[in-house]
């Protein structure tokens, strides 16, 4: 029994750490409609700046207090300047944008306070007070942890008095319900944003510190804390603070039994939580149903491409089949990785682009193609690959039921979950995946052992099943998938099946990454956990994005782009994030449609067709 | 034999009853108009004879089939086409294929995937394309079209299925008065040589007056009165409806 107790009492006290970040993003994202990645970052931010605070102040709770409450309100200017800087100029992009912008921030933070506090974890010297407990039923529970229990119901409580107590509030809960009335009514907005989103830093600043005494200041709170984040705030409903402190609550709980019980599935649970909330409950538990997505607002119309692209492209697929005979071996691996690269985010673009279904889990795909041929050892490799591709999409197809019926952020975070779940099965099932170790010794047959040979069969797969992906986008079945996109009304009007349009499309870009995600296991011979991780998925994002959701030709930009980036990167500088970080803000800002989208218009106005 | 016939129709929105125990049919080759005040009923009506929404109570037949609560989906492929009270149509694509595409679709072309879909049923897309006068446009963003265009397109897109019932919402909103009867004057043609039953609801009185065959008239979801155009002048409690209680006399 006590057992129990003592395990609902750290429950609830991660529940309170949970919900202090998570109420941070929910109001943000109440207000300015913007799903706000770099919270962690904040909260990271947010946990160093309190580790320097309270390392100079004296070892006693009062002064904890004032360390932690200063922090949050170095985190809130922190939080005001970025709204300022970049957040306001990306308000109107679309929602993707948006979260792509903000993850160019997580990038650039990250490199920032390994700068300023080095890549040590920092662990917050601990106080008498600190380490004190209380007995409860004959067992010892940290005085802190306790206390932090009541953190949670106690800003629950002030948020409330300040939403619906104070003028400002009241503005706050007008702009969540119609951002549009509240500013034709001649509210300022911009303060009025500005003010939100320091309020959430400041709230997730108070998070970070308060973390501080249970673990330390670290790099990898920013991802750890956002993906929890994530879950709550989309388990609670966007936008519903009260939706969030449940879903703390109820995540928090689970997590603490969750070890208790079944150890080697902690990272799948809060994950396998969320996909069943969104499920039954395709807006959370409290949350509303939202309104269409913007993105719908501008369809560009899908042209085949003009012929001077076309003999461009003859003039690129040439260079790249001679490529062998001119090139060092480290460059033809560097090409090989980005042909991988281009159907990865070619398969994106299907799910994204026509389907209009964004993922946030698309490495998931990747990792299941990669896995799958990891685990066949033995089978040859024309036999392989096809499996990786036929298991991928065989999945996709399964899982996809579940998917097509959300849209917007929800489905987003539905694939992210679904990738984080993929993940931790093979960072968890160490006896068959290999754990964090992978799967090693993946050998490729004879006669692709040779790095010229491996790379014509990378650009025949590759390109192969990209211009396929075209074919299919501007055949009827593409037509259709768009068509579901672009009014699902209409769409069922004229006798067109848009739940298994979309499926199809979900489908075929999960098969497609498979085959990638194969083909990746052969190049590297080995397979690790990472392929599934986030940032592998922003990956692919980000090569869609950059070149432009529109047609075929943007990922494959993008993902030359991308690659190429990557590389140049890695070998120019150590601090390769922040310059990476800082060339995904400036890009999003400058070209909200992508550099394929920018070049198109461009030649447009050149030449009026 | 009628095409549609609705019996005892009814669906309630919470506490309200949108529409309450409305029975009626429409013949080929008749257009009967369904008009009312707002909030009368009549875009709810349409909406459950098209799939998208389900009766709490009374029965929709197509032909001698019972269709009560079947899927748009289904209710298309049973030979209804439908316009919208507020457009639906395909912004990514141009004219022409909006209209291909219901082409493809009623083809049952849908999952192909080696032709190009713009090289699908040309010939019929130009020929639909010129019955409404959107030659011209073909080749337009439907994005970027004025809204009476829109209106055109999707019917034309209605009409690609050959349907033997044609349902729509306000056709005529947004055009300049010659553009309506032009177009109203096209379904009429239509409607006589194809033997296609029409369903309409509109605001324009004249556009009512000049093409239905009979009105049916909706207050606060009853149906008040049924009839010719003469009949519905005549009828008191219509003029009640539209003219309050104690009004002088006068034209509308």
């Amino acid at each position: 029994m006590d057992v129990v107790l003592l395990q609902l009492l750290t429950g609830l006290s991660g529940a309170s750490s949970l919900f202090l970040v998570a109420a941070g993003l929910t109001v943000i994202f109440g207000v300015t409609r913007v799903v706000n990645f770099s919270h962690g970052s904040l909260c990271m931010l947010g946990a160093y700046i309190g580790w320097t605070i309270l390392t100079h102040l004296p070892r006693d709770p009062a002064w904890f207090v004032a360390g932690v409450l200063l922090t949050a309100a170095a985190t809130g200017l922190i939080g005001m300047a970025l709204e300022m800087t970049l957040l306001r100029r990306v308000y109107r992009a679309p929602e993707l944008f948006q979260l792509l912008a903000t993850f160019g921030v997580v990038l650039m933070v990250q490199d920032i306070t390994q700068w300023i506090w080095g890549a040590e974890d920092l662990p917050l010297p601990r106080g008498r007070w600190l380490r004190g407990g209380v007995e409860i039923l004959g067992g010892r529970f940290p005085i802190y942890d306790l206390a932090l229990i009541g953190v949670g119901p106690l800003v629950l409580g002030l948020l409330w008095l300040l939403f619906t107590r104070t003028r400002w509030g009241t503005l706050v809960r007008a702009a969540t319900f119609d951002r549009e009335m509240v500013s034709a009514l001649g509210v300022d907005q911009r303060m009025l944003f500005t003010s939100v989103f320091a309020l959430g830093a400041a709230l997730a600043g108070l998070g970070g510190a308060l973390g501080l005494p249970q673990a330390s200041a670290n790099l990898n709170i920013d991802l750890t804390v956002i993906t929890d984040a994530f879950v709550v705030v989309v388990v609670g409903g966007l936008g519903s603070l009260v939706g969030a402190f449940l879903a703390s609550i109820l995540i928090g709980v689970l997590q603490a039994f969750g070890v208790l019980l079944l150890p080697q599935a902690t990272l799948v649970l809060a994950f396998l939580v969320m996909a069943v909330v969104l499920v039954l409950r395709p807006n959370g538990l409290l949350g509303k149903a939202q309104a269409t997505a913007r993105s719908a607002s501008i369809a560009c119309l899908v042209r085949p491409a003009p012929t001077a692209l076309k003999l461009f492209a003859m003039a690129a697929l040439l260079v790249a089949i001679t490529a062998p005979f001119w090139t060092e071996p480290f460059l033809l691996s560097v090409l090989t990785e980005a042909l991988i690269s281009i159907l990865f985010a070619a398969s994106l673009h299907v799910m994204m682009g026509p389907g209009g279904m964004p993922s946030f889990g698309h490495a998931a795909w990747f990792g299941i193609g990669a896995y799958t041929v990891g685990l066949l050892v033995g089978a040859p490799l024309p036999l392989a690959l096809p499996l990786a591709l036929l298991v991928a999409g065989l999945i996709a197809a399964a899982f996809g039921l579940f998917v097509v019926r959300l849209s917007g952020v929800y489905l987003a975070m539905l694939t992210l979950a679904f990738a984080q779940i993929v993940w931790a099965i093979a960072f968890q099932g160490v006896s068959f995946t290999g754990g964090d170790n992978g799967l090693l010794g993946i050998r490729r047959p004879g006669w692709a052992l040779d790095a010229g040979n491996f790379y014509w069969l990378t650009l025949g797969v590759c390109l192969g099943g990209t211009l396929l992906l075209r074919r299919i986008l501007y055949a009827p079945l593409g037509y259709a998938i768009r068509a579901a996109r672009d009014s699902a009304v209409r769409a069922e009007a004229i006798g067109l099946p848009t739940n298994r349009l979309r499926l199809a499309a979900f489908t075929l870009a999960g098969a497609a990454a498979g085959l990638s995600g194969g083909l990746f296991s052969y190049a590297k011979g080995s397979v690790f956990p990472t392929y599934i991780s986030i940032g592998h998925s922003v990956d692919a994002l980000l090569m869609v994005l950059l070149g432009g959701v529109d047609s075929i030709s943007g990922p494959i930009v993008g993902a030359l782009a991308y690659t190429g980036l990557y590389d140049m990167l890695l070998r120019a500088t150590s601090l390769w994030r922040l310059v990476l970080g800082a060339t995904i803000v400036v890009l999003v800002v400058a070209f909200p449609e992508g550099i394929a989208g920018a070049s198109q218009r461009l030649w447009h106005r050149v030449r009026p067709t | 034999m009628s095409v549609l016939a609705v019996s005892g129709l009814q669906k309630n929105f919470g506490g309200v009853r949108a529409v309450d125990d409305v029975s009626f049919s429409v013949a080929a080759g008749e257009m009967l108009a369904l008009i009312g005040p707002n909030g009368a009923g009549k875009t709810t009506c349409f909406n459950m004879v098209g799939g998208q929404l389900a009766p709490d109570h009374g029965a929709i037949h197509l032909a001698a089939q019972n269709v009560t609560g079947l899927a748009p989906r289904q209710i298309w492929r049973l030979g209804v086409g439908r316009t919208f009270q507020i457009t639906a149509t395909f912004a990514s694509m141009t004219v022409r294929e909006n209209v291909q595409m219901a082409l493809i679709s009623h083809h049952r072309g849908l999952w192909r995937i080696v032709r190009a879909a713009r090289f699908s049923h040309v010939a019929e897309a130009s020929d639909l394309l010129g019955q409404l006068g959107l030659d011209d446009q073909a080749d337009r963003a439907a994005g970027l079209l004025a809204y009476g265009d829109l209106k055109r397109l999707e019917l034309a897109m209605a009409l690609a299925s050959r349907p033997t019932l044609l349902l729509m919402d306000e056709p005529t909103a947004g055009m300049a008065p010659t553009e309506r009867m032009a177009l109203m004057a096209l379904t009429r043609r239509l409607a006589t040589e194809r033997g296609l039953a029409v369903l309409f609801t509109e605001h324009d009185m004249d556009v009512v007056f000049g093409v239905a065959d009979r009105i049916l008239v909706l207050d606060r979801g009853r149906l008040i009165a049924e009839g010719s155009g003469t009949e519905i002048r005549a009828n008191p409690q219509v003029r009640a409806v539209y003219l309050g209680t104690g009004a002088t006399s006068g034209g509308h």
